[in-house]
């Protein structure tokens, strides 16, 4: 079985974001930038399969400028066989890259494709139901646990309400929560190791696929401040300001 | 053209936020319309018919629908979809889920999550965990959006009498099967529709100091809450997270206790009316969106909050 995961290079989720003070967007120049934390489960739960002995090969890809190369060579540190980096100059739309990815389902025709649920830059929340649309594949999103058997995968998934559970057959598209697991550190020597592993680059502009954004960004703005509070001193001044002053008890 | 709203319903009831997303819904356009995708689901489609901002409930009534399979309902809502400009639906799990299947599929790039439409074409939505509010145009001639319920008021629920047209189910998929679903059931009210929230993180160190949390939750008739760190210190079970990947609350009252307010923890509570700290660390970031902090043990703060509440002669609920 061949599982290929996504992984997206965004802004480390420590970092304070600032607002371009243009309106254009936000400031990513010498800002930590790392995988997106969910992408770390999507592949830490790959290597686990193959590690039980399920899965045969792991295809690290990313969708990005030169640098997301970062983001596969960091899976490939800890588990994926090979990555492919499909080159973009700009931001891409979900929908754009849910189509670059089909394209690239139909070349190397995987069992699984793997995913965050959700990037957190954007937050959109998209990408992995898009490919499943695409691809007419049954869509388990918001994974937190998952069981392979036999041309199937039974996923437990994160809902409103609790807990669902649902059966998908393969080949299938998961998108996976933050509790799905516990990605690991790459260590010295893999991440040594995964120098030598093989990354294959393709220009977006080569695999035929309208990436025109259809959403235009006309201000990125920051959110309303909220007005200091105050300390108080003890547990007594504190129900006193809420009953009397906030009024909310 | 008319706008369709996509229902959350478990078969007997709408689900609260469906109703967040019709007020939102009709700000896009008046002429809207709901489609109920269930089984044996009358009463629900009765109840949305009540609904005065609904001007049309389609329903579909079929057994392939008895649960919510995201695949299922996309092949439905698809052969209804070229008679309306917007399709559109609730941010949450269910609309997550759902959206982006039909978006591919009609070939349109997703609003998600917006908290203001500001047209029937442009929208205020947060990214970066609400760090940055972006205002987007949609350019697609047909939008599908997802609605952040939090941010719109629910819609009133009496005094509608829209018509209920019965329309054809279609195929079901093959390929996934729905197996079953743990709702934890609570008398507590919902915590993304409650007035008051108390949430604990990593400070209350384990699953059975929450009560402590339950306790005062009890007293305030809150919802309780949990920081990503006490869900997956197993503190508590996940349908409890406040934050960026887990609930956005907007309650009148906030009580944060024990959380240190890393930033995708403020995503989902900042836009609170009145929030609450309580932290042993008096540099705790959650301190900065806090209107009331209080730098204290909680295990002591707790029970003093309490025996202070006990004294109250009344309390709102």
């Amino acid at each position: 079985m061949k599982i290929l995961v996504a992984v997206k290079r965004v802004i480390d989720y420590n970092v304070q974001i600032r607002v371009k003070e243009d309106g254009s967007g936000v400031v990513t120049d010498n800002v930590k930038m790392s995988t997106n934390p969910p992408d770390d489960n999507a592949i830490e739960e790959a290597v686990k399969i193959k590690e039980a002995g399920k899965a045969s090969e792991i295809i690290a890809i990313t969708v990005g400028e030169e640098k997301a190369q970062e983001t596969v060579r960091k899976a490939l540190a800890v588990g994926a066989d090979r990555g492919i980096h499909v080159k973009v100059d700009n931001i891409l739309e979900p929908l754009a890259v849910s189509k670059i990815l089909k394209k690239i389902v139909e070349k190397e025709n995987p069992d699984l494709v793997f995913m965050g649920k959700q990037a957190i830059d954007d937050d959109c929340n998209q990408t992995g139901q898009m490919l499943a649309a695409h691809l007419n594949w049954p869509q388990a999103t918001f994974a937190s646990k998952i069981e392979v058997k036999e041309n199937s995968l039974e996923v437990t998934r994160e809902v409103d309400e609790g807990l669902e559970t649902i059966e998908v057959n393969t080949p299938a598209i998961v998108t996976c929560d933050l509790r799905l697991n516990e990605p690991r550190y790459a260590s010295l020597p893999n991440i040594m190791k995964a120098k030598k592993k093989p990354i294959e680059q393709i220009n977006a502009s080569d695999l035929g696929v309208d990436t025109n954004p259809r959403i235009e960004h006309i201000k990125i703005e920051e959110p309303p401040k909220r007005k200091a509070g105050i300390k108080v001193a003890s547990v007594e001044e504190l129900v006193q300001k809420l009953k009397n002053e906030a009024k909310v008890i | 053209m008319s706008v369709l709203l996509i229902a959350e319903h478990n078969n007997k009831e709408v689900k609260p936020f469906t109703l967040n997303a019709i007020t939102a819904a009709s700000q896009i356009d008046q002429d809207l319309h709901v489609l109920l995708i269930g089984s044996k689901a009358d009463d629900v489609a009765k109840s949305l018919s009540e609904v005065p901002l609904v001007k049309k409930v389609l329903h579909i009534d079929h057994e392939i629908y008895e649960n919510y399979i995201a695949e299922n309902y996309t092949a439905a809502i698809l052969k209804h979809a070229d008679k309306y400009s917007h399709i559109i639906c609730s941010a949450n799990t269910f609309g997550k889920n759902l959206m982006p299947r039909v978006a591919a599929l009609l070939d349109i790039s997703q609003v998600s999550d917006i908290i203001k439409v500001i047209s029937p074409d442009t929208f205020l939505r947060p990214i970066y965990a609400g760090n940055a509010f972006a205002t987007v145009k949609s350019n697609d001639e047909k939008k599908c959006v997802t609605i952040r319920p939090t941010s719109f008021e629910a819609a009133e629920t009496t005094g509608g009498s829209a018509e209920i047209e019965k329309i054809d189910a279609a195929d079901q998929t093959e390929n996934t099967k729905f197996i079953n679903r743990e709702e934890i059931k609570s008398d507590r009210p919902e915590l993304g529709t409650a007035r008051i929230v108390i949430s604990g993180g990593r400070g209350l160190q384990s699953g059975e100091n929450f009560k402590l949390i339950t306790d005062v939750a009890d007293k305030l008739n809150a919802a309780i809450g949990a920081s990503r760190a006490a869900v997956d210190a197993g503190y508590i079970t996940n349908e409890h997270q406040v934050g960026q990947t887990g609930k956005v609350v907007v309650p009148d009252l906030y009580i944060a206790v024990g959380i240190s307010g890393a930033i995708q923890h403020l995503a989902g509570m900042k836009e609170s009316k009145v929030i609450v700290a309580i932290n042993k660390d008096g540099e705790a970031p959650i301190f900065s969106v806090a209107d009331y902090g209080l730098e204290a043990d909680l295990f002591e703060a707790l029970p003093q909050f309490l025996e202070e509440l006990n004294k109250l002669n009344t309390i709102q609920k």
